[in-house]
């Protein structure tokens, strides 16, 4: 069942590629069995590298992809089960998604009005006035303004690109968003012209945020929460804080000591630690689970891991 | 005040490239774009000089042109790239190939756009070989193995004989490494080699470039977005904005005591790990340079511009031997602008050690 404290609820799921027939055939396991919760007006964060089935998970909640197993709520409602249309309706009219690539993602032969207002159109507003009206508003909500309007996509820069990206998600006031690497393809200066524009109408909108990004640090700065993905795996979830101090799966350890701080100080001296699956764990007796192991910090382990990270965290505290 | 240009003539002697006022354009429909607009530094044997700037600062530019592969509509207007007695903005193109690859090698950001898909891995190395080195198909297949082993490609005899779909981005960069050193070079020039690549591969391959530099004792020009990579890598930092560098110095120089206004601007506008308050984005775009904007090109988007920013260009003035920074906040008779509060705590932070996972 749901749990009432989150407005997105994912339980096990799973979302397998095959390719191939008969001997050929090849089974892709881009998520393998992950369950997480995404409270009211948080942002949880989503990491991992490329290939770990971060941008799959999004584009399955939001059926981009029908999923293979595993179950998902949306403010209780169950949203992966078969697709209706009220179901579709419902989906689209309450999680929005911002995309990674602004050039893509816009077509070039619709105005920036018929880009940004035809959410508003394909649920039922006929009032040309009122959609230019309310699209106009957005404009300026995300740092643009009226006379953008009627031009193209390839008039703009890329941070403009994706504010516009923004304004058409957030136009149909969904309750959540789901960002797909929105600033990893945009210029450093850039970069946190956007991430202050998504706090910003974060706060004066309360949306809940599900981010994905590659970007440690930005992921850091963004959630409030963070998921670390590994080849399919949720390995771990916990506060960005706790994640960053504590983290406890040897995978977390190994991304958190490759990420390069712009400190050439602490950069000389880093030492770096490896992941390596086999030598890290012993799963030939034990397989590993999801388990709670201090308020709000979950680890993927076996029980024995579990002993160790447990007094793991009675040392530092 | 002091010109740069006169500063580094005392110390010649371990200088292996010298770039002097070098200033490039390109012909386009909308008119002659200033791609570089004047820049001038040395590269000293065993040493990586990190080129840092957004898109569009001419920083690939820059390192093109010492490669001699702009192209066609490229004009280069001005100046002079000094290197082994030869000024490499006059050297014709049979001659070039002494030089490109040989002595100079250069590793390009997308590993698998450099490579040949249809061409096995093995004799894309080979061919370096057989061509730079004149050895013939057997030494160089030797030699291509032994290279595939210092870039850190296990089970080299399997691999030699593999296409480049069959391996990882990681994998590739390594083999485009190894290309890239079979000339023997003695510069290495990295066009942001590792922003393609996720973070833990790319930890390894800065790792793999930091220990050749070590071994071959290679002068390396590193051109990346990532001060994170900067701090890494980098003896020496160019800050590169609209085609100019506005600010030269040692990693320890720019980023705890950056003088431009730009260099804080970077410093600042992206969160570290530790960062909670709310970033210092950077308003505006940067500049149209077929147009480049008067005087210090920065100053349509600092907030604490001059009014003489927008008027003469900055010229570099000196904070140590190797600290120069274009920037009129610099004159004497400049007001004092302090450094924005976030970028404070941050250095102050940093200086502190900032030990995150002990």
């Amino acid at each position: 069942m749901p749990s009432s404290e989150y407005l997105l609820e994912v339980q096990g799921l799973r979302q397998y590629f095959a390719s191939g027939r008969g001997k050929n055939r090849l089974v892709v396991k881009a998520v393998d069995d992950i369950s997480f919760g995404v409270k009211p007006a948080e942002t949880f964060g989503l990491v991992g590298e490329s290939g770990c089935g971060k941008t799959t998970t999004g584009r399955t909640i939001i059926r981009l992809c029908d999923p293979t197993a595993g179950r998902v709520f949306f403010d209780g409602r169950e949203v992966s089960g078969r697709m209706t249309n009220d179901l579709r309706k419902y989906l689209t009219d309450n999680i929005a998604m911002i995309f990674q690539d602004p050039i893509e993602s816009l077509n070039p032969r619709m105005t920036i009005e018929e880009i940004v207002g035809e959410g508003l159109k394909v649920r039922g507003l006929k009032d040309k006035a009122e959609i230019r009206r309310r699209v106009v508003e957005m404009l300026v909500k995300v740092g643009l303004n009226e006379e953008h309007a009627t031009r193209y996509p390839h008039e703009f820069s890329g941070g403009q690109r994706q504010r516009i990206g923004i304004a058409r998600a957030v136009i149909v006031k969904p309750k959540m968003i789901i960002a797909d690497e929105p600033v990893s393809a945009l210029d450093v200066s850039i970069q946190a012209q956007v991430i202050n524009l998504l706090n910003d109408l974060k706060e004066e909108l309360g949306l809940t945020i599900l981010f994905i990004a590659h970007d440690l640090s930005v992921v850091k700065y963004f959630s409030n929460r963070i998921g670390v993905m590994y080849y399919g795996r949720l390995v771990e979830v916990a506060k960005g804080d706790d994640l960053y101090k504590n983290p406890l799966h040897p995978y977390t350890r190994a991304l958190l000591s490759a990420i390069p701080q712009p400190n050439p100080l602490t950069e000389r001296t880093r030492q770096r630690v490896d992941y390596v699956p086999d030598r890290d764990h012993d799963y030939s007796t034990e397989q590993p689970t999801m388990v709670e192991v201090e308020p709000e910090h979950f680890v993927l382990c076996s029980p024995s891991e579990l002993l160790e990270y447990r007094r793991r965290i009675a040392q530092n505290v | 005040m002091q010109d740069r240009r006169h500063v580094h003539e005392t110390r010649q002697d371990d200088t292996i490239l010298r770039v002097r006022d070098l200033k490039v354009s390109f012909r386009s429909y909308g008119g002659l774009v200033q791609a570089v607009r004047g820049i001038s530094f040395d590269l000293k044997r065993g040493e990586t000089v990190a080129v840092v700037g957004e898109s569009g600062s001419g920083k690939s530019v820059s390192i093109k042109t010492i490669m001699g592969i702009l192209p066609s509509n490229a004009i280069i207007e001005s100046g002079e790239i000094m290197y082994d007695g030869k000024d490499l903005t006059k050297v014709s193109e049979d001659d070039f190939h002494e030089i490109r690859g040989k002595r100079i090698g250069l590793i390009f950001q997308d590993p698998l756009s450099a490579l040949n898909p249809i061409m096995k891995i093995g004799k894309q190395i080979t061919e370096a070989l057989v061509l730079a080195q004149k050895m013939n198909p057997k030494e160089a297949r030797g030699q291509a193995l032994e290279l595939m082993n210092a870039v850190g490609i296990s089970d080299a005899e399997r691999r030699f004989d593999q296409y480049p779909f069959q391996f990882s981005g990681g994998m590739r960069q390594r083999i485009v490494i190894a290309i890239a050193l079979a000339g023997d070079p003695e510069i290495l020039i990295c066009d942001e080699p590792t922003t393609a690549l996720d973070v833990t591969v790319q930890a390894r391959i800065l790792e793999l470039i930091n220990s050749i530099k070590k071994s071959r004792n290679l002068s390396v020009i590193f051109i990346t977005h990532d001060l994170g990579v900067v701090a890494n890598m980098a003896d020496r930092v160019n800050v590169m904005y609209a085609g100019k560098i506005v600010e030269t110095g040692t990693s320890e120089e720019i980023f705890f005591d950056p003088a431009h206004p730009y260099t804080w601007a970077l410093l600042s506008s992206m969160p570290d790990l530790e960062t909670k308050e709310r970033l210092l984005a950077i308003p505006g775009t940067p500049p149209n340079m077929i147009f480049p904007p008067k005087g210090d090109a920065f100053a349509p988007r600092n907030k604490n511009a001059l009014k003489i920013d927008l008027e003469m260009e900055p010229p570099f003035f000196k904070l140590s031997e190797t600290h120069y920074a274009a920037t009129w906040l610099l004159h004497p008779k400049a007001p004092k602008v302090e450094l924005p509060e976030v970028l404070k705590a941050r250095i102050a932070r940093m200086k502190g050690g900032g030990e995150l996972h002990a």
